[in-house]
This record gives structure tokens, C-alpha cells and sequence, in this order.
């Protein structure tokens, strides 16, 4: 009775290679700015000002406690009625931006906090500057120490982007759904989807485990 | 035009929140069920169970909860089988949590030093001995705060059930936004429910982690 055509899906293969290519540009993109703005967000958490301190953890237990698909609700359905307009790739780009720039905050924050205190007192008696101290001596070290998580994290936010097709951003479940809309291959449609999700999932870990030591903390 | 204040908005909300809840209990009982059988068979060393265990884990862990939904709920009906939203929701996110919490309390086995097995398997304790009375109670301690914080993890993954049309909060405040042509509110409402839902529990999870790594 079950007939599955797997090659009514495969045919499409363009539209699937197309949304798998827009799910990693939206990767790539959010989890540069992401980490860049969780290593700022870290700096003012444990450098910061009483009241720098304070704004950058509402932030942080903001996000970290309400769902991705709210977020990116908020932005791209809830701001337009204030004024500001998205277009979806932006509002996904930036809901993952701000995601991943609280949860990396978190980590790279656990990083810094294990910086034995003699190295930060012997970068000083070298008479480096606190902006000199910060960027050479605690924080490649402390991104070493917690890269693994960060990886995680970064898969975490690229799976969550599945949410992105809702607000028609063309990534790779939006592709699958298309399909499936065209031919009735709903089955079909989900499991090659998934199946290349779990594909990149698996190749992105094994490329930021390799890229790490080379272009982001050396050695 | 009927207006509607934004206590009424937040009223309507509040209702949706208890299925956001049984939703979260069901995937949370279920998938703790689920992962705590995968958990033993593994530690019981069953034939040929541990690179299942493991491709079960990595296929959970490694894919969108979205598209599992959309599998369960889309994929099946269009198999001739009739799954509810409510069924999909339910089975999609118990497997979800249940692939989670056999990883995190495997970790927790695992940080049981090898001597205590060592020790209670001299002393004749056969494996159910072993995990009921050396192994269980130490493991316990280790894992309920990690446990919790996967909780808030549950929680926020609800709001997916929400795409395929199950009706808790999420779903709930897209209707209402639909309606009341308010969306900054609603969805700030939204946003505002699942933190007075979440951070509770975070700080709980964060309070029970300072505890263990205090009597050490």
C-alpha cells in the first residue's frame, strides 16, 4: 500500500542544494557576528560597569529563557508595527545574531573565568595596556578552553534556522516544504531534508573542530 | 471594530499557557521514561545496543526539532497514517528529550569513579543491586542539575508544536495577533510568559549546581 518516490523529491535536488547553501550563509553570518558580540558581551560582564554588568545580563537571561521562534516572531512580525520593517533574511540573520551572542556570552564567559590570575599580573608587569591584556593573553586561551561548547552551540543555532522557513526565509526547510506542497511527497520530502541536515550538522562540527586552532585561538 | 485592552490579550495567553505546561510535562515524563530504559540498556551492555543508542542520540541531537515535528505530523499523514497535532507534538518532543537526558545522565554514570563498581560487584551486588543501591545514588546527585536545566530547554521547544498547529502559547499569540492587528505586544506578552515560565527554573538548575559543586 506504502509506495515511497524518493525520486520526486531527488528531481528537486536544485531547490534542496539552493536552501542548504542559504542555511549555512545564514550559519556563517550569525555565527561570526554571534561570537564576536558574545566576546563583547563577556568583556562587559566580567570588565564592565556595575550598570554595563547589569543591561548585558537581562539580555542575556532574555534570551536564554524565552523560545528562537518567539524571538524571531518578535522581530519580524512585532517591529514593522513600530516602524521598523525587516526583510526576513535580515530578521533571521539578526534573531540568530542575538541568540547566539547571549549563549556565547555564557560560554566565553566560563572561559575567561578560568584564567589563572598570575597570567593576567605577569601580562601587566610586561606593561601591556588592559585592552592588550584582554584580547593577547585571557581571551584566546579562555576561546580554547571552551571551543567544544561553542561548536555545540553554533549547530544548536543552525538547527534552530529550520524556524526561519516560517517567516518564508528560503533556507533548507523551507525548501522541503515547497517540495512537498508540489508534489505530495510530504514523507519523501522530510526525511532527505532532515537527512541533510544531519549531514551538515555533522560537517560544520568537523569544520570549526579544524578551523578552531587554526584561525581563531592558534595552535 | 472590537478593541481589545491588553488585559484581555494577556488573559487569552494565560489560558494557552497550561498547554504549553502539560505539553512540557509529557515530553519531560515521557522522554525521561524513554531515556532512563536507553540509559540502562546501555550500562547493561545489551548486544549490539550501543551503536543504536548512539545513531538514536546523534539523529535527535543532530537534526532540527522542527523537521522531526514536521516528519511525525506531515510525513506520516501523507503515509495514510492520521496523526493529531497534539500526537505529533507529544511523540516528537518526548523522543527529543529522551535522546537528551540518556546522553546528559550517561555523562552522569560515567563521573561515578570505576572503583564503586569495581568495589560493589566483589561484594556479589548483581547490576540492579548495583544501580539501586552504589551506582543510582551517587550518579542521582550529579544529574539533577543539569536535569533541570534541561527542563527550560523542554519548555522552549514547545514552542515549535506551534507550526504544525498545536494550539499552546505561541500558537495562541499568533491567533491573537492575527486578530488584534498588535503583534510588538502580543509577542512581547509571548516573550514575557515563557520567561516567568523559564527563568525560574534556570535559576533553580544554577542554585542546585552551586549546591553540588559546594560540598566537593
Amino acid at each position: 500500500m506504502i509506495n515511497l518516490d524518493f525520486q520526486a523529491v531527488l528531481v528537486e535536488w536544485p531547490l534542496l542544494l539552493k536552501g542548504a547553501a542559504a542555511t549555512l550563509a545564514l550559519t556563517a553570518a550569525s555565527a561570526t557576528i554571534g561570537m564576536g558580540l558574545g566576546v563583547a558581551c563577556a568583556w562587559a560582564r566580567t570588565h564592565g560597569s556595575a550598570w554595563l554588568k547589569f543591561v548585558v545580563g537581562t539580555y542575556v537571561e532574555l534570551i536564554r529563557n524565552t523560545p528562537f521562534i518567539v524571538q524571531l516572531f518578535f522581530l519580524f512580525f512585532g517591529l514593522p508595527s513600530i516602524g521598523v520593517k525587516l526583510s526576513p533574511e535580515f530578521a533571521s540573520v539578526l534573531a540568530m545574531v542575538v541568540n547566539l551572542g547571549a549563549y556565547a556570552c555564557e560560554i566565553v564567559r566560563a572561559g575567561i573565568s578560568a584564567t589563572p590570575r598570575g597570567q593576567i599580573e605577569a601580562a601587566r608587569s610586561l606593561a601591556m595596556s588592559e585592552a592588550q591584556v584582554f584580547t593577547r593573553v585571557v581571551l584566546p586561551p579562555a576561546l580554547k578552553r571552551v571551543w567544544p561548547a561553542m561548536v555545540s552551540q553554533i549547530i544548536i543555532v543552525m538547527l534552530g534556522s529550520a524556524v526561519c522557513g516560517q517567516i518564508s526565509t528560503q533556507e533548507l526547510s523551507y525548501a522541503a516544504n515547497l517540495i512537498q506542497s508540489r508534489n505530495f511527497r510530504a514523507f519523501e520530502a522530510f526525511i532527505i531534508a532532515t537527512l541533510m541536515y544531519l549531514v551538515l550538522s555533522i560537517a560544520v562540527r568537523r569544520l570549526l573542530n579544524w578551523a578552531g586552532p587554526r584561525f581563531i585561538f592558534g595552535r | 471594530m472590537v478593541d481589545f485592552s491588553l488585559w484581555d490579550i494577556f488573559r487569552n495567553l494565560l489560558m494557552a499557557v497550561r498547554w504549553t505546561v502539560v505539553l512540557s510535562l509529557i515530553a519531560f515524563v515521557g522522554g525521561g521514561l524513554i531515556g532512563l530504559a536507553l540509559l540502562i540498556a546501555r550500562i547493561a551492555k545489551w548486544p549490539g545496543i550501543e551503536p543504536v543508542v548512539a545513531g538514536y542520540v546523534q539523529l535527535f541531537q543532530g537534526t532540527p526539532l522542527l523537521m522531526q515535528l514536521f516528519f511525525l505530523f506531515f510525513g506520516l499523514s501523507s503515509l495514510g497514517f492520521q496523526v493529531s497535532a497534539w500526537t505529533a507534538a507529544a511523540i516528537g518532543l518526548t523522543l527529543y528529550t529522551s535522546a537528551f537526558l540518556t546522553e546528559i545522565w550517561r555523562g552522569c554514570v560515567n563521573s561515578v569513579s570505576k572503583g564503586q563498581w569495581e568495589a560493589s560487584s566483589a561484594l556479589a551486588l548483581n547490576l540492579r543491586e548495583q544501580l539501586r543501591y552504589v551506582i543510582g545514588p551517587q550518579a542521582l546527585k550529579v544529574a539533577v542539575p543539569p536535569t533541570v536545566g534541561f527542563l527550560v530547554q523542554v519548555v522552549k521547544g514547545t514552542a515549535l508544536a506551534s507550526v504544525i498547529g498545536f494550539t499552546e502559547l505561541t500558537k495562541t499569540g499568533t491567533t491573537i495577533a492575527n486578530a488584534t492587528f498588535k503583534p510588538f505586544t502580543v509577542y512581547a506578552c509571548v516573550a514575557l510568559l515563557y520567561f516567568i515560565l523559564c527563568f525560574p527554573i534556570s535559576l533553580w538548575a544554577r542554585s542546585l549546581e552551586r549546591k553540588l559543586h559546594g560540598q566537593r
